[in-house]
């Protein structure tokens, strides 16, 4: 299964995701999925699902869908229950005789309906084993409605929920770290990620999920640039610096044994990610350096413990 | 021959979902339904059917995977009771609308507040508006053939609708009765192949399920889905009939008990209907008085025109709801009912009741006080209680005075 990363061959595949879809600039959602499907391979066949969110409602606005592939949208926060279906329908038919075609089956669901809402029905459907991969576009709060603040948004975080104001700092509390609840799963394979590297990291680790057998999981942060504030050309930017200040590290569980992907050489300092962000402006006034400090606590707290993980 | 047994409620869906040998069904336990998923998956385990279940962590999950493996193209089942349905509430229309023919053994509970398992009909006359066809049965034997119906309704091309089927907690789910089965090979010849025209993992045709639908689209989805009920009216009685040609058992909109000559009615739906027929029976027999019952089989597509008809001539009805909707007016069956004599420009007394919420008793001298009411109404025409529960110790709990 592992071949050299060939950017260009990977690049040059027919979209799976058709352009013309609503999907903003620079958004990091539209490049999670359309760089998952180019790692199937381009012969196989695949059903997509999706959660209700900016991607569901930009992607399949009747009568338009983008999709060459199947694809079934049902609620916000069943994605991984309404896939789990598909995916037994597939194998009864295949049991049945009545189907001979080879499938594969990827879901796509935001933080909101992963970490949140749909965090009950994707729970389940990994437990329960399924041949699927659920991919999380994690931006880091409910970015359809409108930037309100989710349980994967980041600390001080300036949502449209959690404020910075006279007496706030933002969000009050830690983000979840649900990689690690879906490793606790004990399913096969389990990996986080971004877009760094020619999206080679990316690439890997989504054509691993979707080959290796049974419940698959896959964070992918795909920044927001209208609920984080940066410019559009600045999204490979963020996602690199979100790597080398290790806020969002790149690591895999391949049946239960944790691998770091990559480690920075020059561990950037936080306030390297955060100053591109408008979501962040609040923690660089006067007499706000403790916050910064506090949030480079965690960043190196989760990130050492990550490492033990990995060792 | 048609096969003899002793079967409860629930073991007659189980035993007809055996003979149809659906492919998916995703479930999850709730009283009194939960005997269906276990008759099932007991099935399974001993190799009798190739079904694939689902062992999915909610009701929510239940009815979406159902969603994702009927649009699949698989043959889809499910059962649920009460707090259950209430928890696939969003998934209904999402079924409805997306015109998946999957089919919902219910079993009748009341919704939770106070928490109670037995049966009313709260659950699913609450999801009455979610665009499903909603068939109900009196006996376990009705629920059996209601159940052998289904699929033959749901996926007839005209139709495309998900179907509820539907029978009383308890007292049909789990009371034992004499019940005549279909032999197997009939069951599933009647009930046919499923062969969907539309599905995702059909390779020469990919599709999307599920759009975004703006305002400029959404008013045709509806419309779309009101036709299918229109055309679920001729498809229902025609699948009835095929029916009674293999059984000699006869299914309508509804059944007509003693309605002939009938001059007092009462309208009802469920297991009730059995008391009530012991009540008419006595009344003529002991009075000669021309009373008679209007027994709902199917409430969506709700038959109108058919109802008034039976209905129009009558000195006086009374409706009987076991759910209620705190109009503060009347229940679902009475709001209809009186909608359908407004269509009919019937003008006969009317009186609608409740009764049996939460599993209470309703008996033959109820039934018999409800026809005397209904001679006087008509004599009268006064009407001195127009929302009266059946059974009920006036007052709160306690006994004092609302």
């Amino acid at each position: 299964m592992e071949t050299a990363y060939n950017f260009k061959e990977v690049m040059s595949r027919p979209e799976r995701l058709a352009p013309g879809h609503r999907m903003c600039a620079g958004c990091g959602g539209a490049v999670t999925v359309r760089n998952v499907l180019r790692a199937l391979n381009p012969e196989d066949k695949a059903v997509v699902g999706n959660a209700t969110g900016c991607l569901e409602v930009s992607t399949f606005m009747y009568p338009y869908t983008a999709y060459q592939d199947s694809y079934i949208h049902n609620a916000f926060e069943n994605a991984g229950a309404t896939l789990s279906g598909v995916e037994t329908a597939y194998r009864v038919l295949k049991k049945k005789g009545k189907l001979t075609d080879d499938y594969k089956f990827i879901t796509f669901g935001g933080d909101g309906g992963t970490y949140d809402i749909g965090f009950q029905s994707l729970s389940g459907a990994m437990e329960r084993g399924h041949d699927m991969v659920y991919v999380c576009y994690d931006n880091g709060a409910y970015m359809n409605t409108g930037t309100q603040r989710s349980s994967a948004t980041p600390q001080f975080a300036d949502t449209t929920t959690t404020p910075a104001g006279k007496v706030s700092d933002g969000k009050v509390q830690i983000r979840k770290d649900l990689a690690a609840i879906m490793a606790e799963h004990h399913i096969p394979y389990v990996a986080q990620t971004t877009f760094t590297n020619n999206f080679k990291d990316l690439h890997t680790k989504a054509k691993k999920a979707i080959y290796t057998p049974g419940a698959a999981f896959l964070n992918v942060m795909s920044p927001c640039p209208r609920g984080w504030g940066y410019d559009p050309s600045d999204l490979m930017t963020i996602c690199r610096l979100a790597v080398d200040t290790c806020y969002w590290p790149l690591f895999e569980i391949i049946d239960g044994k944790w691998v770091l992907s990559y480690e920075p050489k020059n561990k950037l300092p936080i306030e390297e990610f955060l100053r591109m962000q408008k979501r962040f402006k609040h923690l660089f006034k006067p007499g706000k350096e403790n916050l910064i400090a506090q949030f480079q606590a965690e960043v190196d707290r989760r990130w050492d413990e990550l490492k033990k993980k990995c060792e | 021959m048609a096969i003899r047994e002793r079967l409860s409620g629930n073991e007659a869906v189980a035993y007809a979902i055996k003979q149809i040998n659906p492919d998916v069904m995703p479930a999850f336990p709730i009283t009194p339904s939960t005997e269906i998923p276990q008759y099932v998956a007991n099935y399974i385990a001993n190799g009798e059917i190739d079904t694939e279940f689902i062992h999915v962590e909610s009701e929510h999950s239940a009815m979406s995977a159902a969603i994702g493996a009927c649009a699949a193209g698989a043959r889809t089942v499910t059962a649920t009771s009460s707090c259950g349905m209430a928890l696939m509430w969003e998934e209904l229309y999402v079924a409805a609308s997306d015109r998946l023919p999957v089919v919902l053994a219910l079993v009748n509970r009341a919704l939770t507040g106070p928490i109670n398992i037995n049966a009313d009909h709260s659950d699913s006359m609450g999801a009455r508006d979610a665009g499903w066809i909603q068939i109900y049965a009196e006996s376990n034997q009705e629920v059996y053939d209601n159940f052998l119906q289904a699929y033959p309704i749901a996926e007839h091309k005209d139709v495309h609708l998900p179907v509820m089927i539907c029978q009383d907690g308890f007292i049909t789910s789990h009371g034992v009765e004499n019940i005549m089965l279909v032999e197997d090979d009939k069951a599933k010849a009647f009930v046919g192949e499923y062969c969907p025209e539309h599905y995702l993992l059909n390779a020469k045709e990919p599709m999307a399920v599920g759009p975004y639908a703006v305002s400029n689209y959404y008013m045709e989805t509806k419309r779309a889905q009101r036709q299918a009920m229109l055309n679920a009216k001729r498809v229902i009685l025609d699948v009835a009939k095929k029916y009674e040609e293999m059984t000699g058992r006869k299914y309508g909109f509804f059944e007509e008990y003693r309605m002939e000559d009938a001059e007092y009615a009462v309208v009802i739906i469920g297991s009730a209907a059995g008391t009530c027929k012991a009540a008419v029976d006595h009344i003529r027999e002991t009075t000669g008085k021309k009373v008679g019952l209007v027994k709902i089989r199917v409430f969506r597509p709700f038959p109108e025109e058919e109802l008034a008809k039976v209905l129009k001539n009558l000195k006086a009805a009374a409706v009987l709801d076991r759910s209620e909707m705190f109009s503060a007016t009347s229940g679902p069956l009475g709001a209809e009912v009186r909608a359908a004599l407004y269509s009919a420009k019937a003008e006969i007394e009317l009186v609608n009741y409740f009764y049996g919420l939460g599993g209470r008793d309703i008996t033959v001298g109820d039934f018999e006080k409800i026809f005397d009411n209904l001679e006087e109404i008509a004599q009268t025409h006064e009407i001195r209680d127009m929302y009266a529960y059946i059974g009920l110790r006036e007052g709160d709990c306690h006994g004092n005075s609302l």
